[in-house]
């Protein structure tokens, strides 16, 4: 009969208040460890696909939205913007290059996105299997759309109007894949990508009044932060056009969320140390029916010290058993939310190993457990053996 | 084997107890007897290592034990003596049998279950190896113990009134078991009480 078996025999024998403490462990570390896997992995796609634009320019509108749409393309475009209107910004002394971006229609769910090949680029994706288109009409796909489609170079597909599934499609013209692109966990493996060109095709009417065509925004990189300073603010003041800068829109999107992980992290630390309390009480009402069994034990050569041990294996037993129900929770957690946040934006969150900050919680944890075995370990330390076991 | 020398004890300001000198040889059992509040559960506790003594030596298998660190003192328990209590004690979330596997490993025996089933056979309750030990009878609970004092076959067994809270034909029984099992183990059996149906049987009997 070693130790640590008496330990969680012990643990069983309460089974109610155990299994109490183990859910309040599970459910403070599921909501913490969750949300830092969320939040950690929420970071690091933005950062992944803000990568190399510094600037963006489109339509006038919330400048969140023109972000959202063109950088991460989460959200619907502000508006189009003729190109003659950036023709001259191309080719200020402080750009370094531009790329254009069309988009507004879906095939199954995937935004088709008229652009040039430099926009491949921004995400060092590779050409997998065929190749980057050359003619209207010819696209490429990312690797998540021709996964979930299952479609090859060679198909055909039309394109349907919106950024909803279900708009009504272009059938006047059919796209063919020419070329898959390589996994890169940005954006890009979520869109079918295509000449600006194609776009105007399908769209014909989308011309303004004077026919002239348009775009729907400009991914913009500057040759030194200088431009950062001066072309934002005079974009914004001279022209009818609207100029966002991501990392700005970003840290304050990641500033709002943070204190949304803030809220929920200390509803977790609170929940954690509620389990503490829980755990103490647990072994601190027990621990007043086995004096008698602590000292009996002391009787046949367990010392002090082992049976502080006993104690401090039970509170851990709970607490560890906690936290690895925590850590599965999370996990189940981020799954469902991934699955979620795929089929509405297809961005998958699927981050599910241990991260460095959930270190810093799992010790959080254990100390926990550690602190509310303290008393009842020194009231074991303590106990009286000749007075527990005599007849009085 | 075991000796006591000018034993005196004190709790907290109260009266002093001063114990008169014992002496036990080999193969021999001590019956301690006397009325209620002469200390003889203290004298015991005294023996067992429980409690510290004021002055005066108690030497067990060569060793005076007042001597020892408390330590010492868990270690030496676990290694030469055996308690039975007037009521029983157990470690309640294990079964009968896992209780005595506890005794084997506190003492740093090897952890026998043969051994352990094989004296439960002896004290006839083998067939409740398993259940817990709440479950048991009052007289199967005090077998259980006598067990336990057992199983390390210890140099002495002491025994607080081990029969106070049985019938006279479990009294007669449990008794003899004790010193039948003593004998078989080479043991000591020390008992106190002031059961008068105990008398009878013991070579040595001392009045406090």
């Amino acid at each position: 009969m070693n130790m640590l078996l008496l330990s969680w025999k012990n643990v069983v024998a309460r089974p109610l208040s155990s299994a109490l403490s183990i859910l309040l462990i599970a459910l403070g570390v599921g909501l913490i460890s969750m949300i830092i896997l969320l939040g950690s992995q929420i970071q690091e796609k933005f950062e992944q696909n803000m990568k190399g634009v510094d600037m963006v320019v489109g339509a006038k509108g919330s400048p969140l939205q023109l972000i959202l749409s063109a950088v991460f393309q989460i959200d619907s475009p502000t508006g189009n913007i003729p190109i003659s209107a950036v023709e001259q910004l191309t080719k200020n002394r402080l750009v370094a290059n531009t790329i254009p971006l069309s988009y507004g229609d879906t095939f199954q769910g995937h935004r088709i996105v008229g652009t040039d090949s430099s926009y491949i680029g921004l995400f060092d994706a590779e050409v997998l299997h065929g190749r980057v288109w050359n003619t209207p009409m010819e696209v490429t796909l990312g690797a998540e759309v021709a996964e979930r489609l299952d479609l090859d170079i060679g198909d055909q597909f039309l394109g349907a109007h919106g950024l909803q599934e279900g708009g009504e499609d272009h059938e006047e013209a059919a796209y063919s894949v020419v070329g898959i692109l390589g996994r890169t966990n940005a954006v890009i493996d979520q869109l079918i990508v295509t000449d600006t060109e194609s776009v105007w095709q399908v769209h014909h009417h989308e011309e303004n009044q004077e026919g002239e065509r348009e775009i729907t925004a400009l991914l913009v990189k500057f040759r030194s932060p200088m431009g950062l300073v001066t072309l934002p603010r005079k974009i914004n003041q001279n022209t009818n056009l609207q100029a966002a800068v991501p990392a700005f829109e970003i840290s304050r999107l990641v500033g709002l969320l943070g204190m949304g992980i803030d809220t929920v992290s200390v509803i977790g630390i609170i929940i954690i140390v509620m389990a503490g309390v829980s755990m103490f009480i647990s072994l601190y009402s027990a621990l007043n029916d086995r004096r008698y069994e602590m000292a009996l034990m002391r009787c046949y050569g367990a010392s002090a010290f082992k049976l502080v041990r006993l104690v401090i294996n039970e509170s851990l037993l709970v607490t560890i058993a906690g936290l690895m129900m925590g850590l599965v929770l999370s996990r189940l957690g981020v799954v469902i939310i991934s699955a979620i946040s795929e089929s509405s934006y297809h961005y998958a969150l699927d981050q599910l190993s241990i991260i460095p900050e959930e270190l810093r919680l799992l010790a959080f944890t254990l100390l926990t457990g550690l602190v509310a075995a303290i008393i009842p370990a020194i009231q074991v330390y303590q106990v009286n053996i000749s007075k527990n076991l005599s007849n009085s | 084997m075991l000796a006591t020398a000018n034993l005196r004890f004190q709790y907290n300001n109260s009266k002093t107890f001063n114990f008169q000198d014992l002496e036990i040889g080999d193969g021999e059992h001590l019956l301690l007897v006397g009325p209620s509040g002469i200390g003889k559960t203290t004298l015991l506790h005294l023996l067992g290592g429980l409690l510290k003594p004021l002055s005066g030596g108690i030497k067990i298998a060569e060793t005076d034990i007042t001597q020892l660190s408390t330590i010492q003192l868990d270690h030496f328990r676990g290694q030469h003596l055996g308690f039975v209590f007037q009521k029983s004690h157990f470690v309640n979330s294990l079964s009968v049998l896992e209780n005595l596997l506890l005794i084997q490993s506190l003492a740093s025996r090897k952890v026998d279950r043969t051994v352990a089933f094989d004296l439960l056979k002896k004290l006839d309750i083998a067939d409740q190896a398993s259940m817990k030990v709440m479950k048991l009878s009052q007289g199967q609970q005090q077998r259980a113990s006598i067990a336990m004092a057992l199983i390390n076959r210890p140099a002495v067994v002491l025994a607080d009134e081990p029969t106070s809270s049985l019938d006279d034909s479990n009294c007669t029984k449990v008794m003899q078991l004790l010193r039948d099992q003593c004998d078989i183990n080479d043991s000591h059996l020390v008992v106190i009480t002031h059961d008068q149906r105990v008398i009878s049987g013991f070579e040595k009997v001392v009045s406090l």
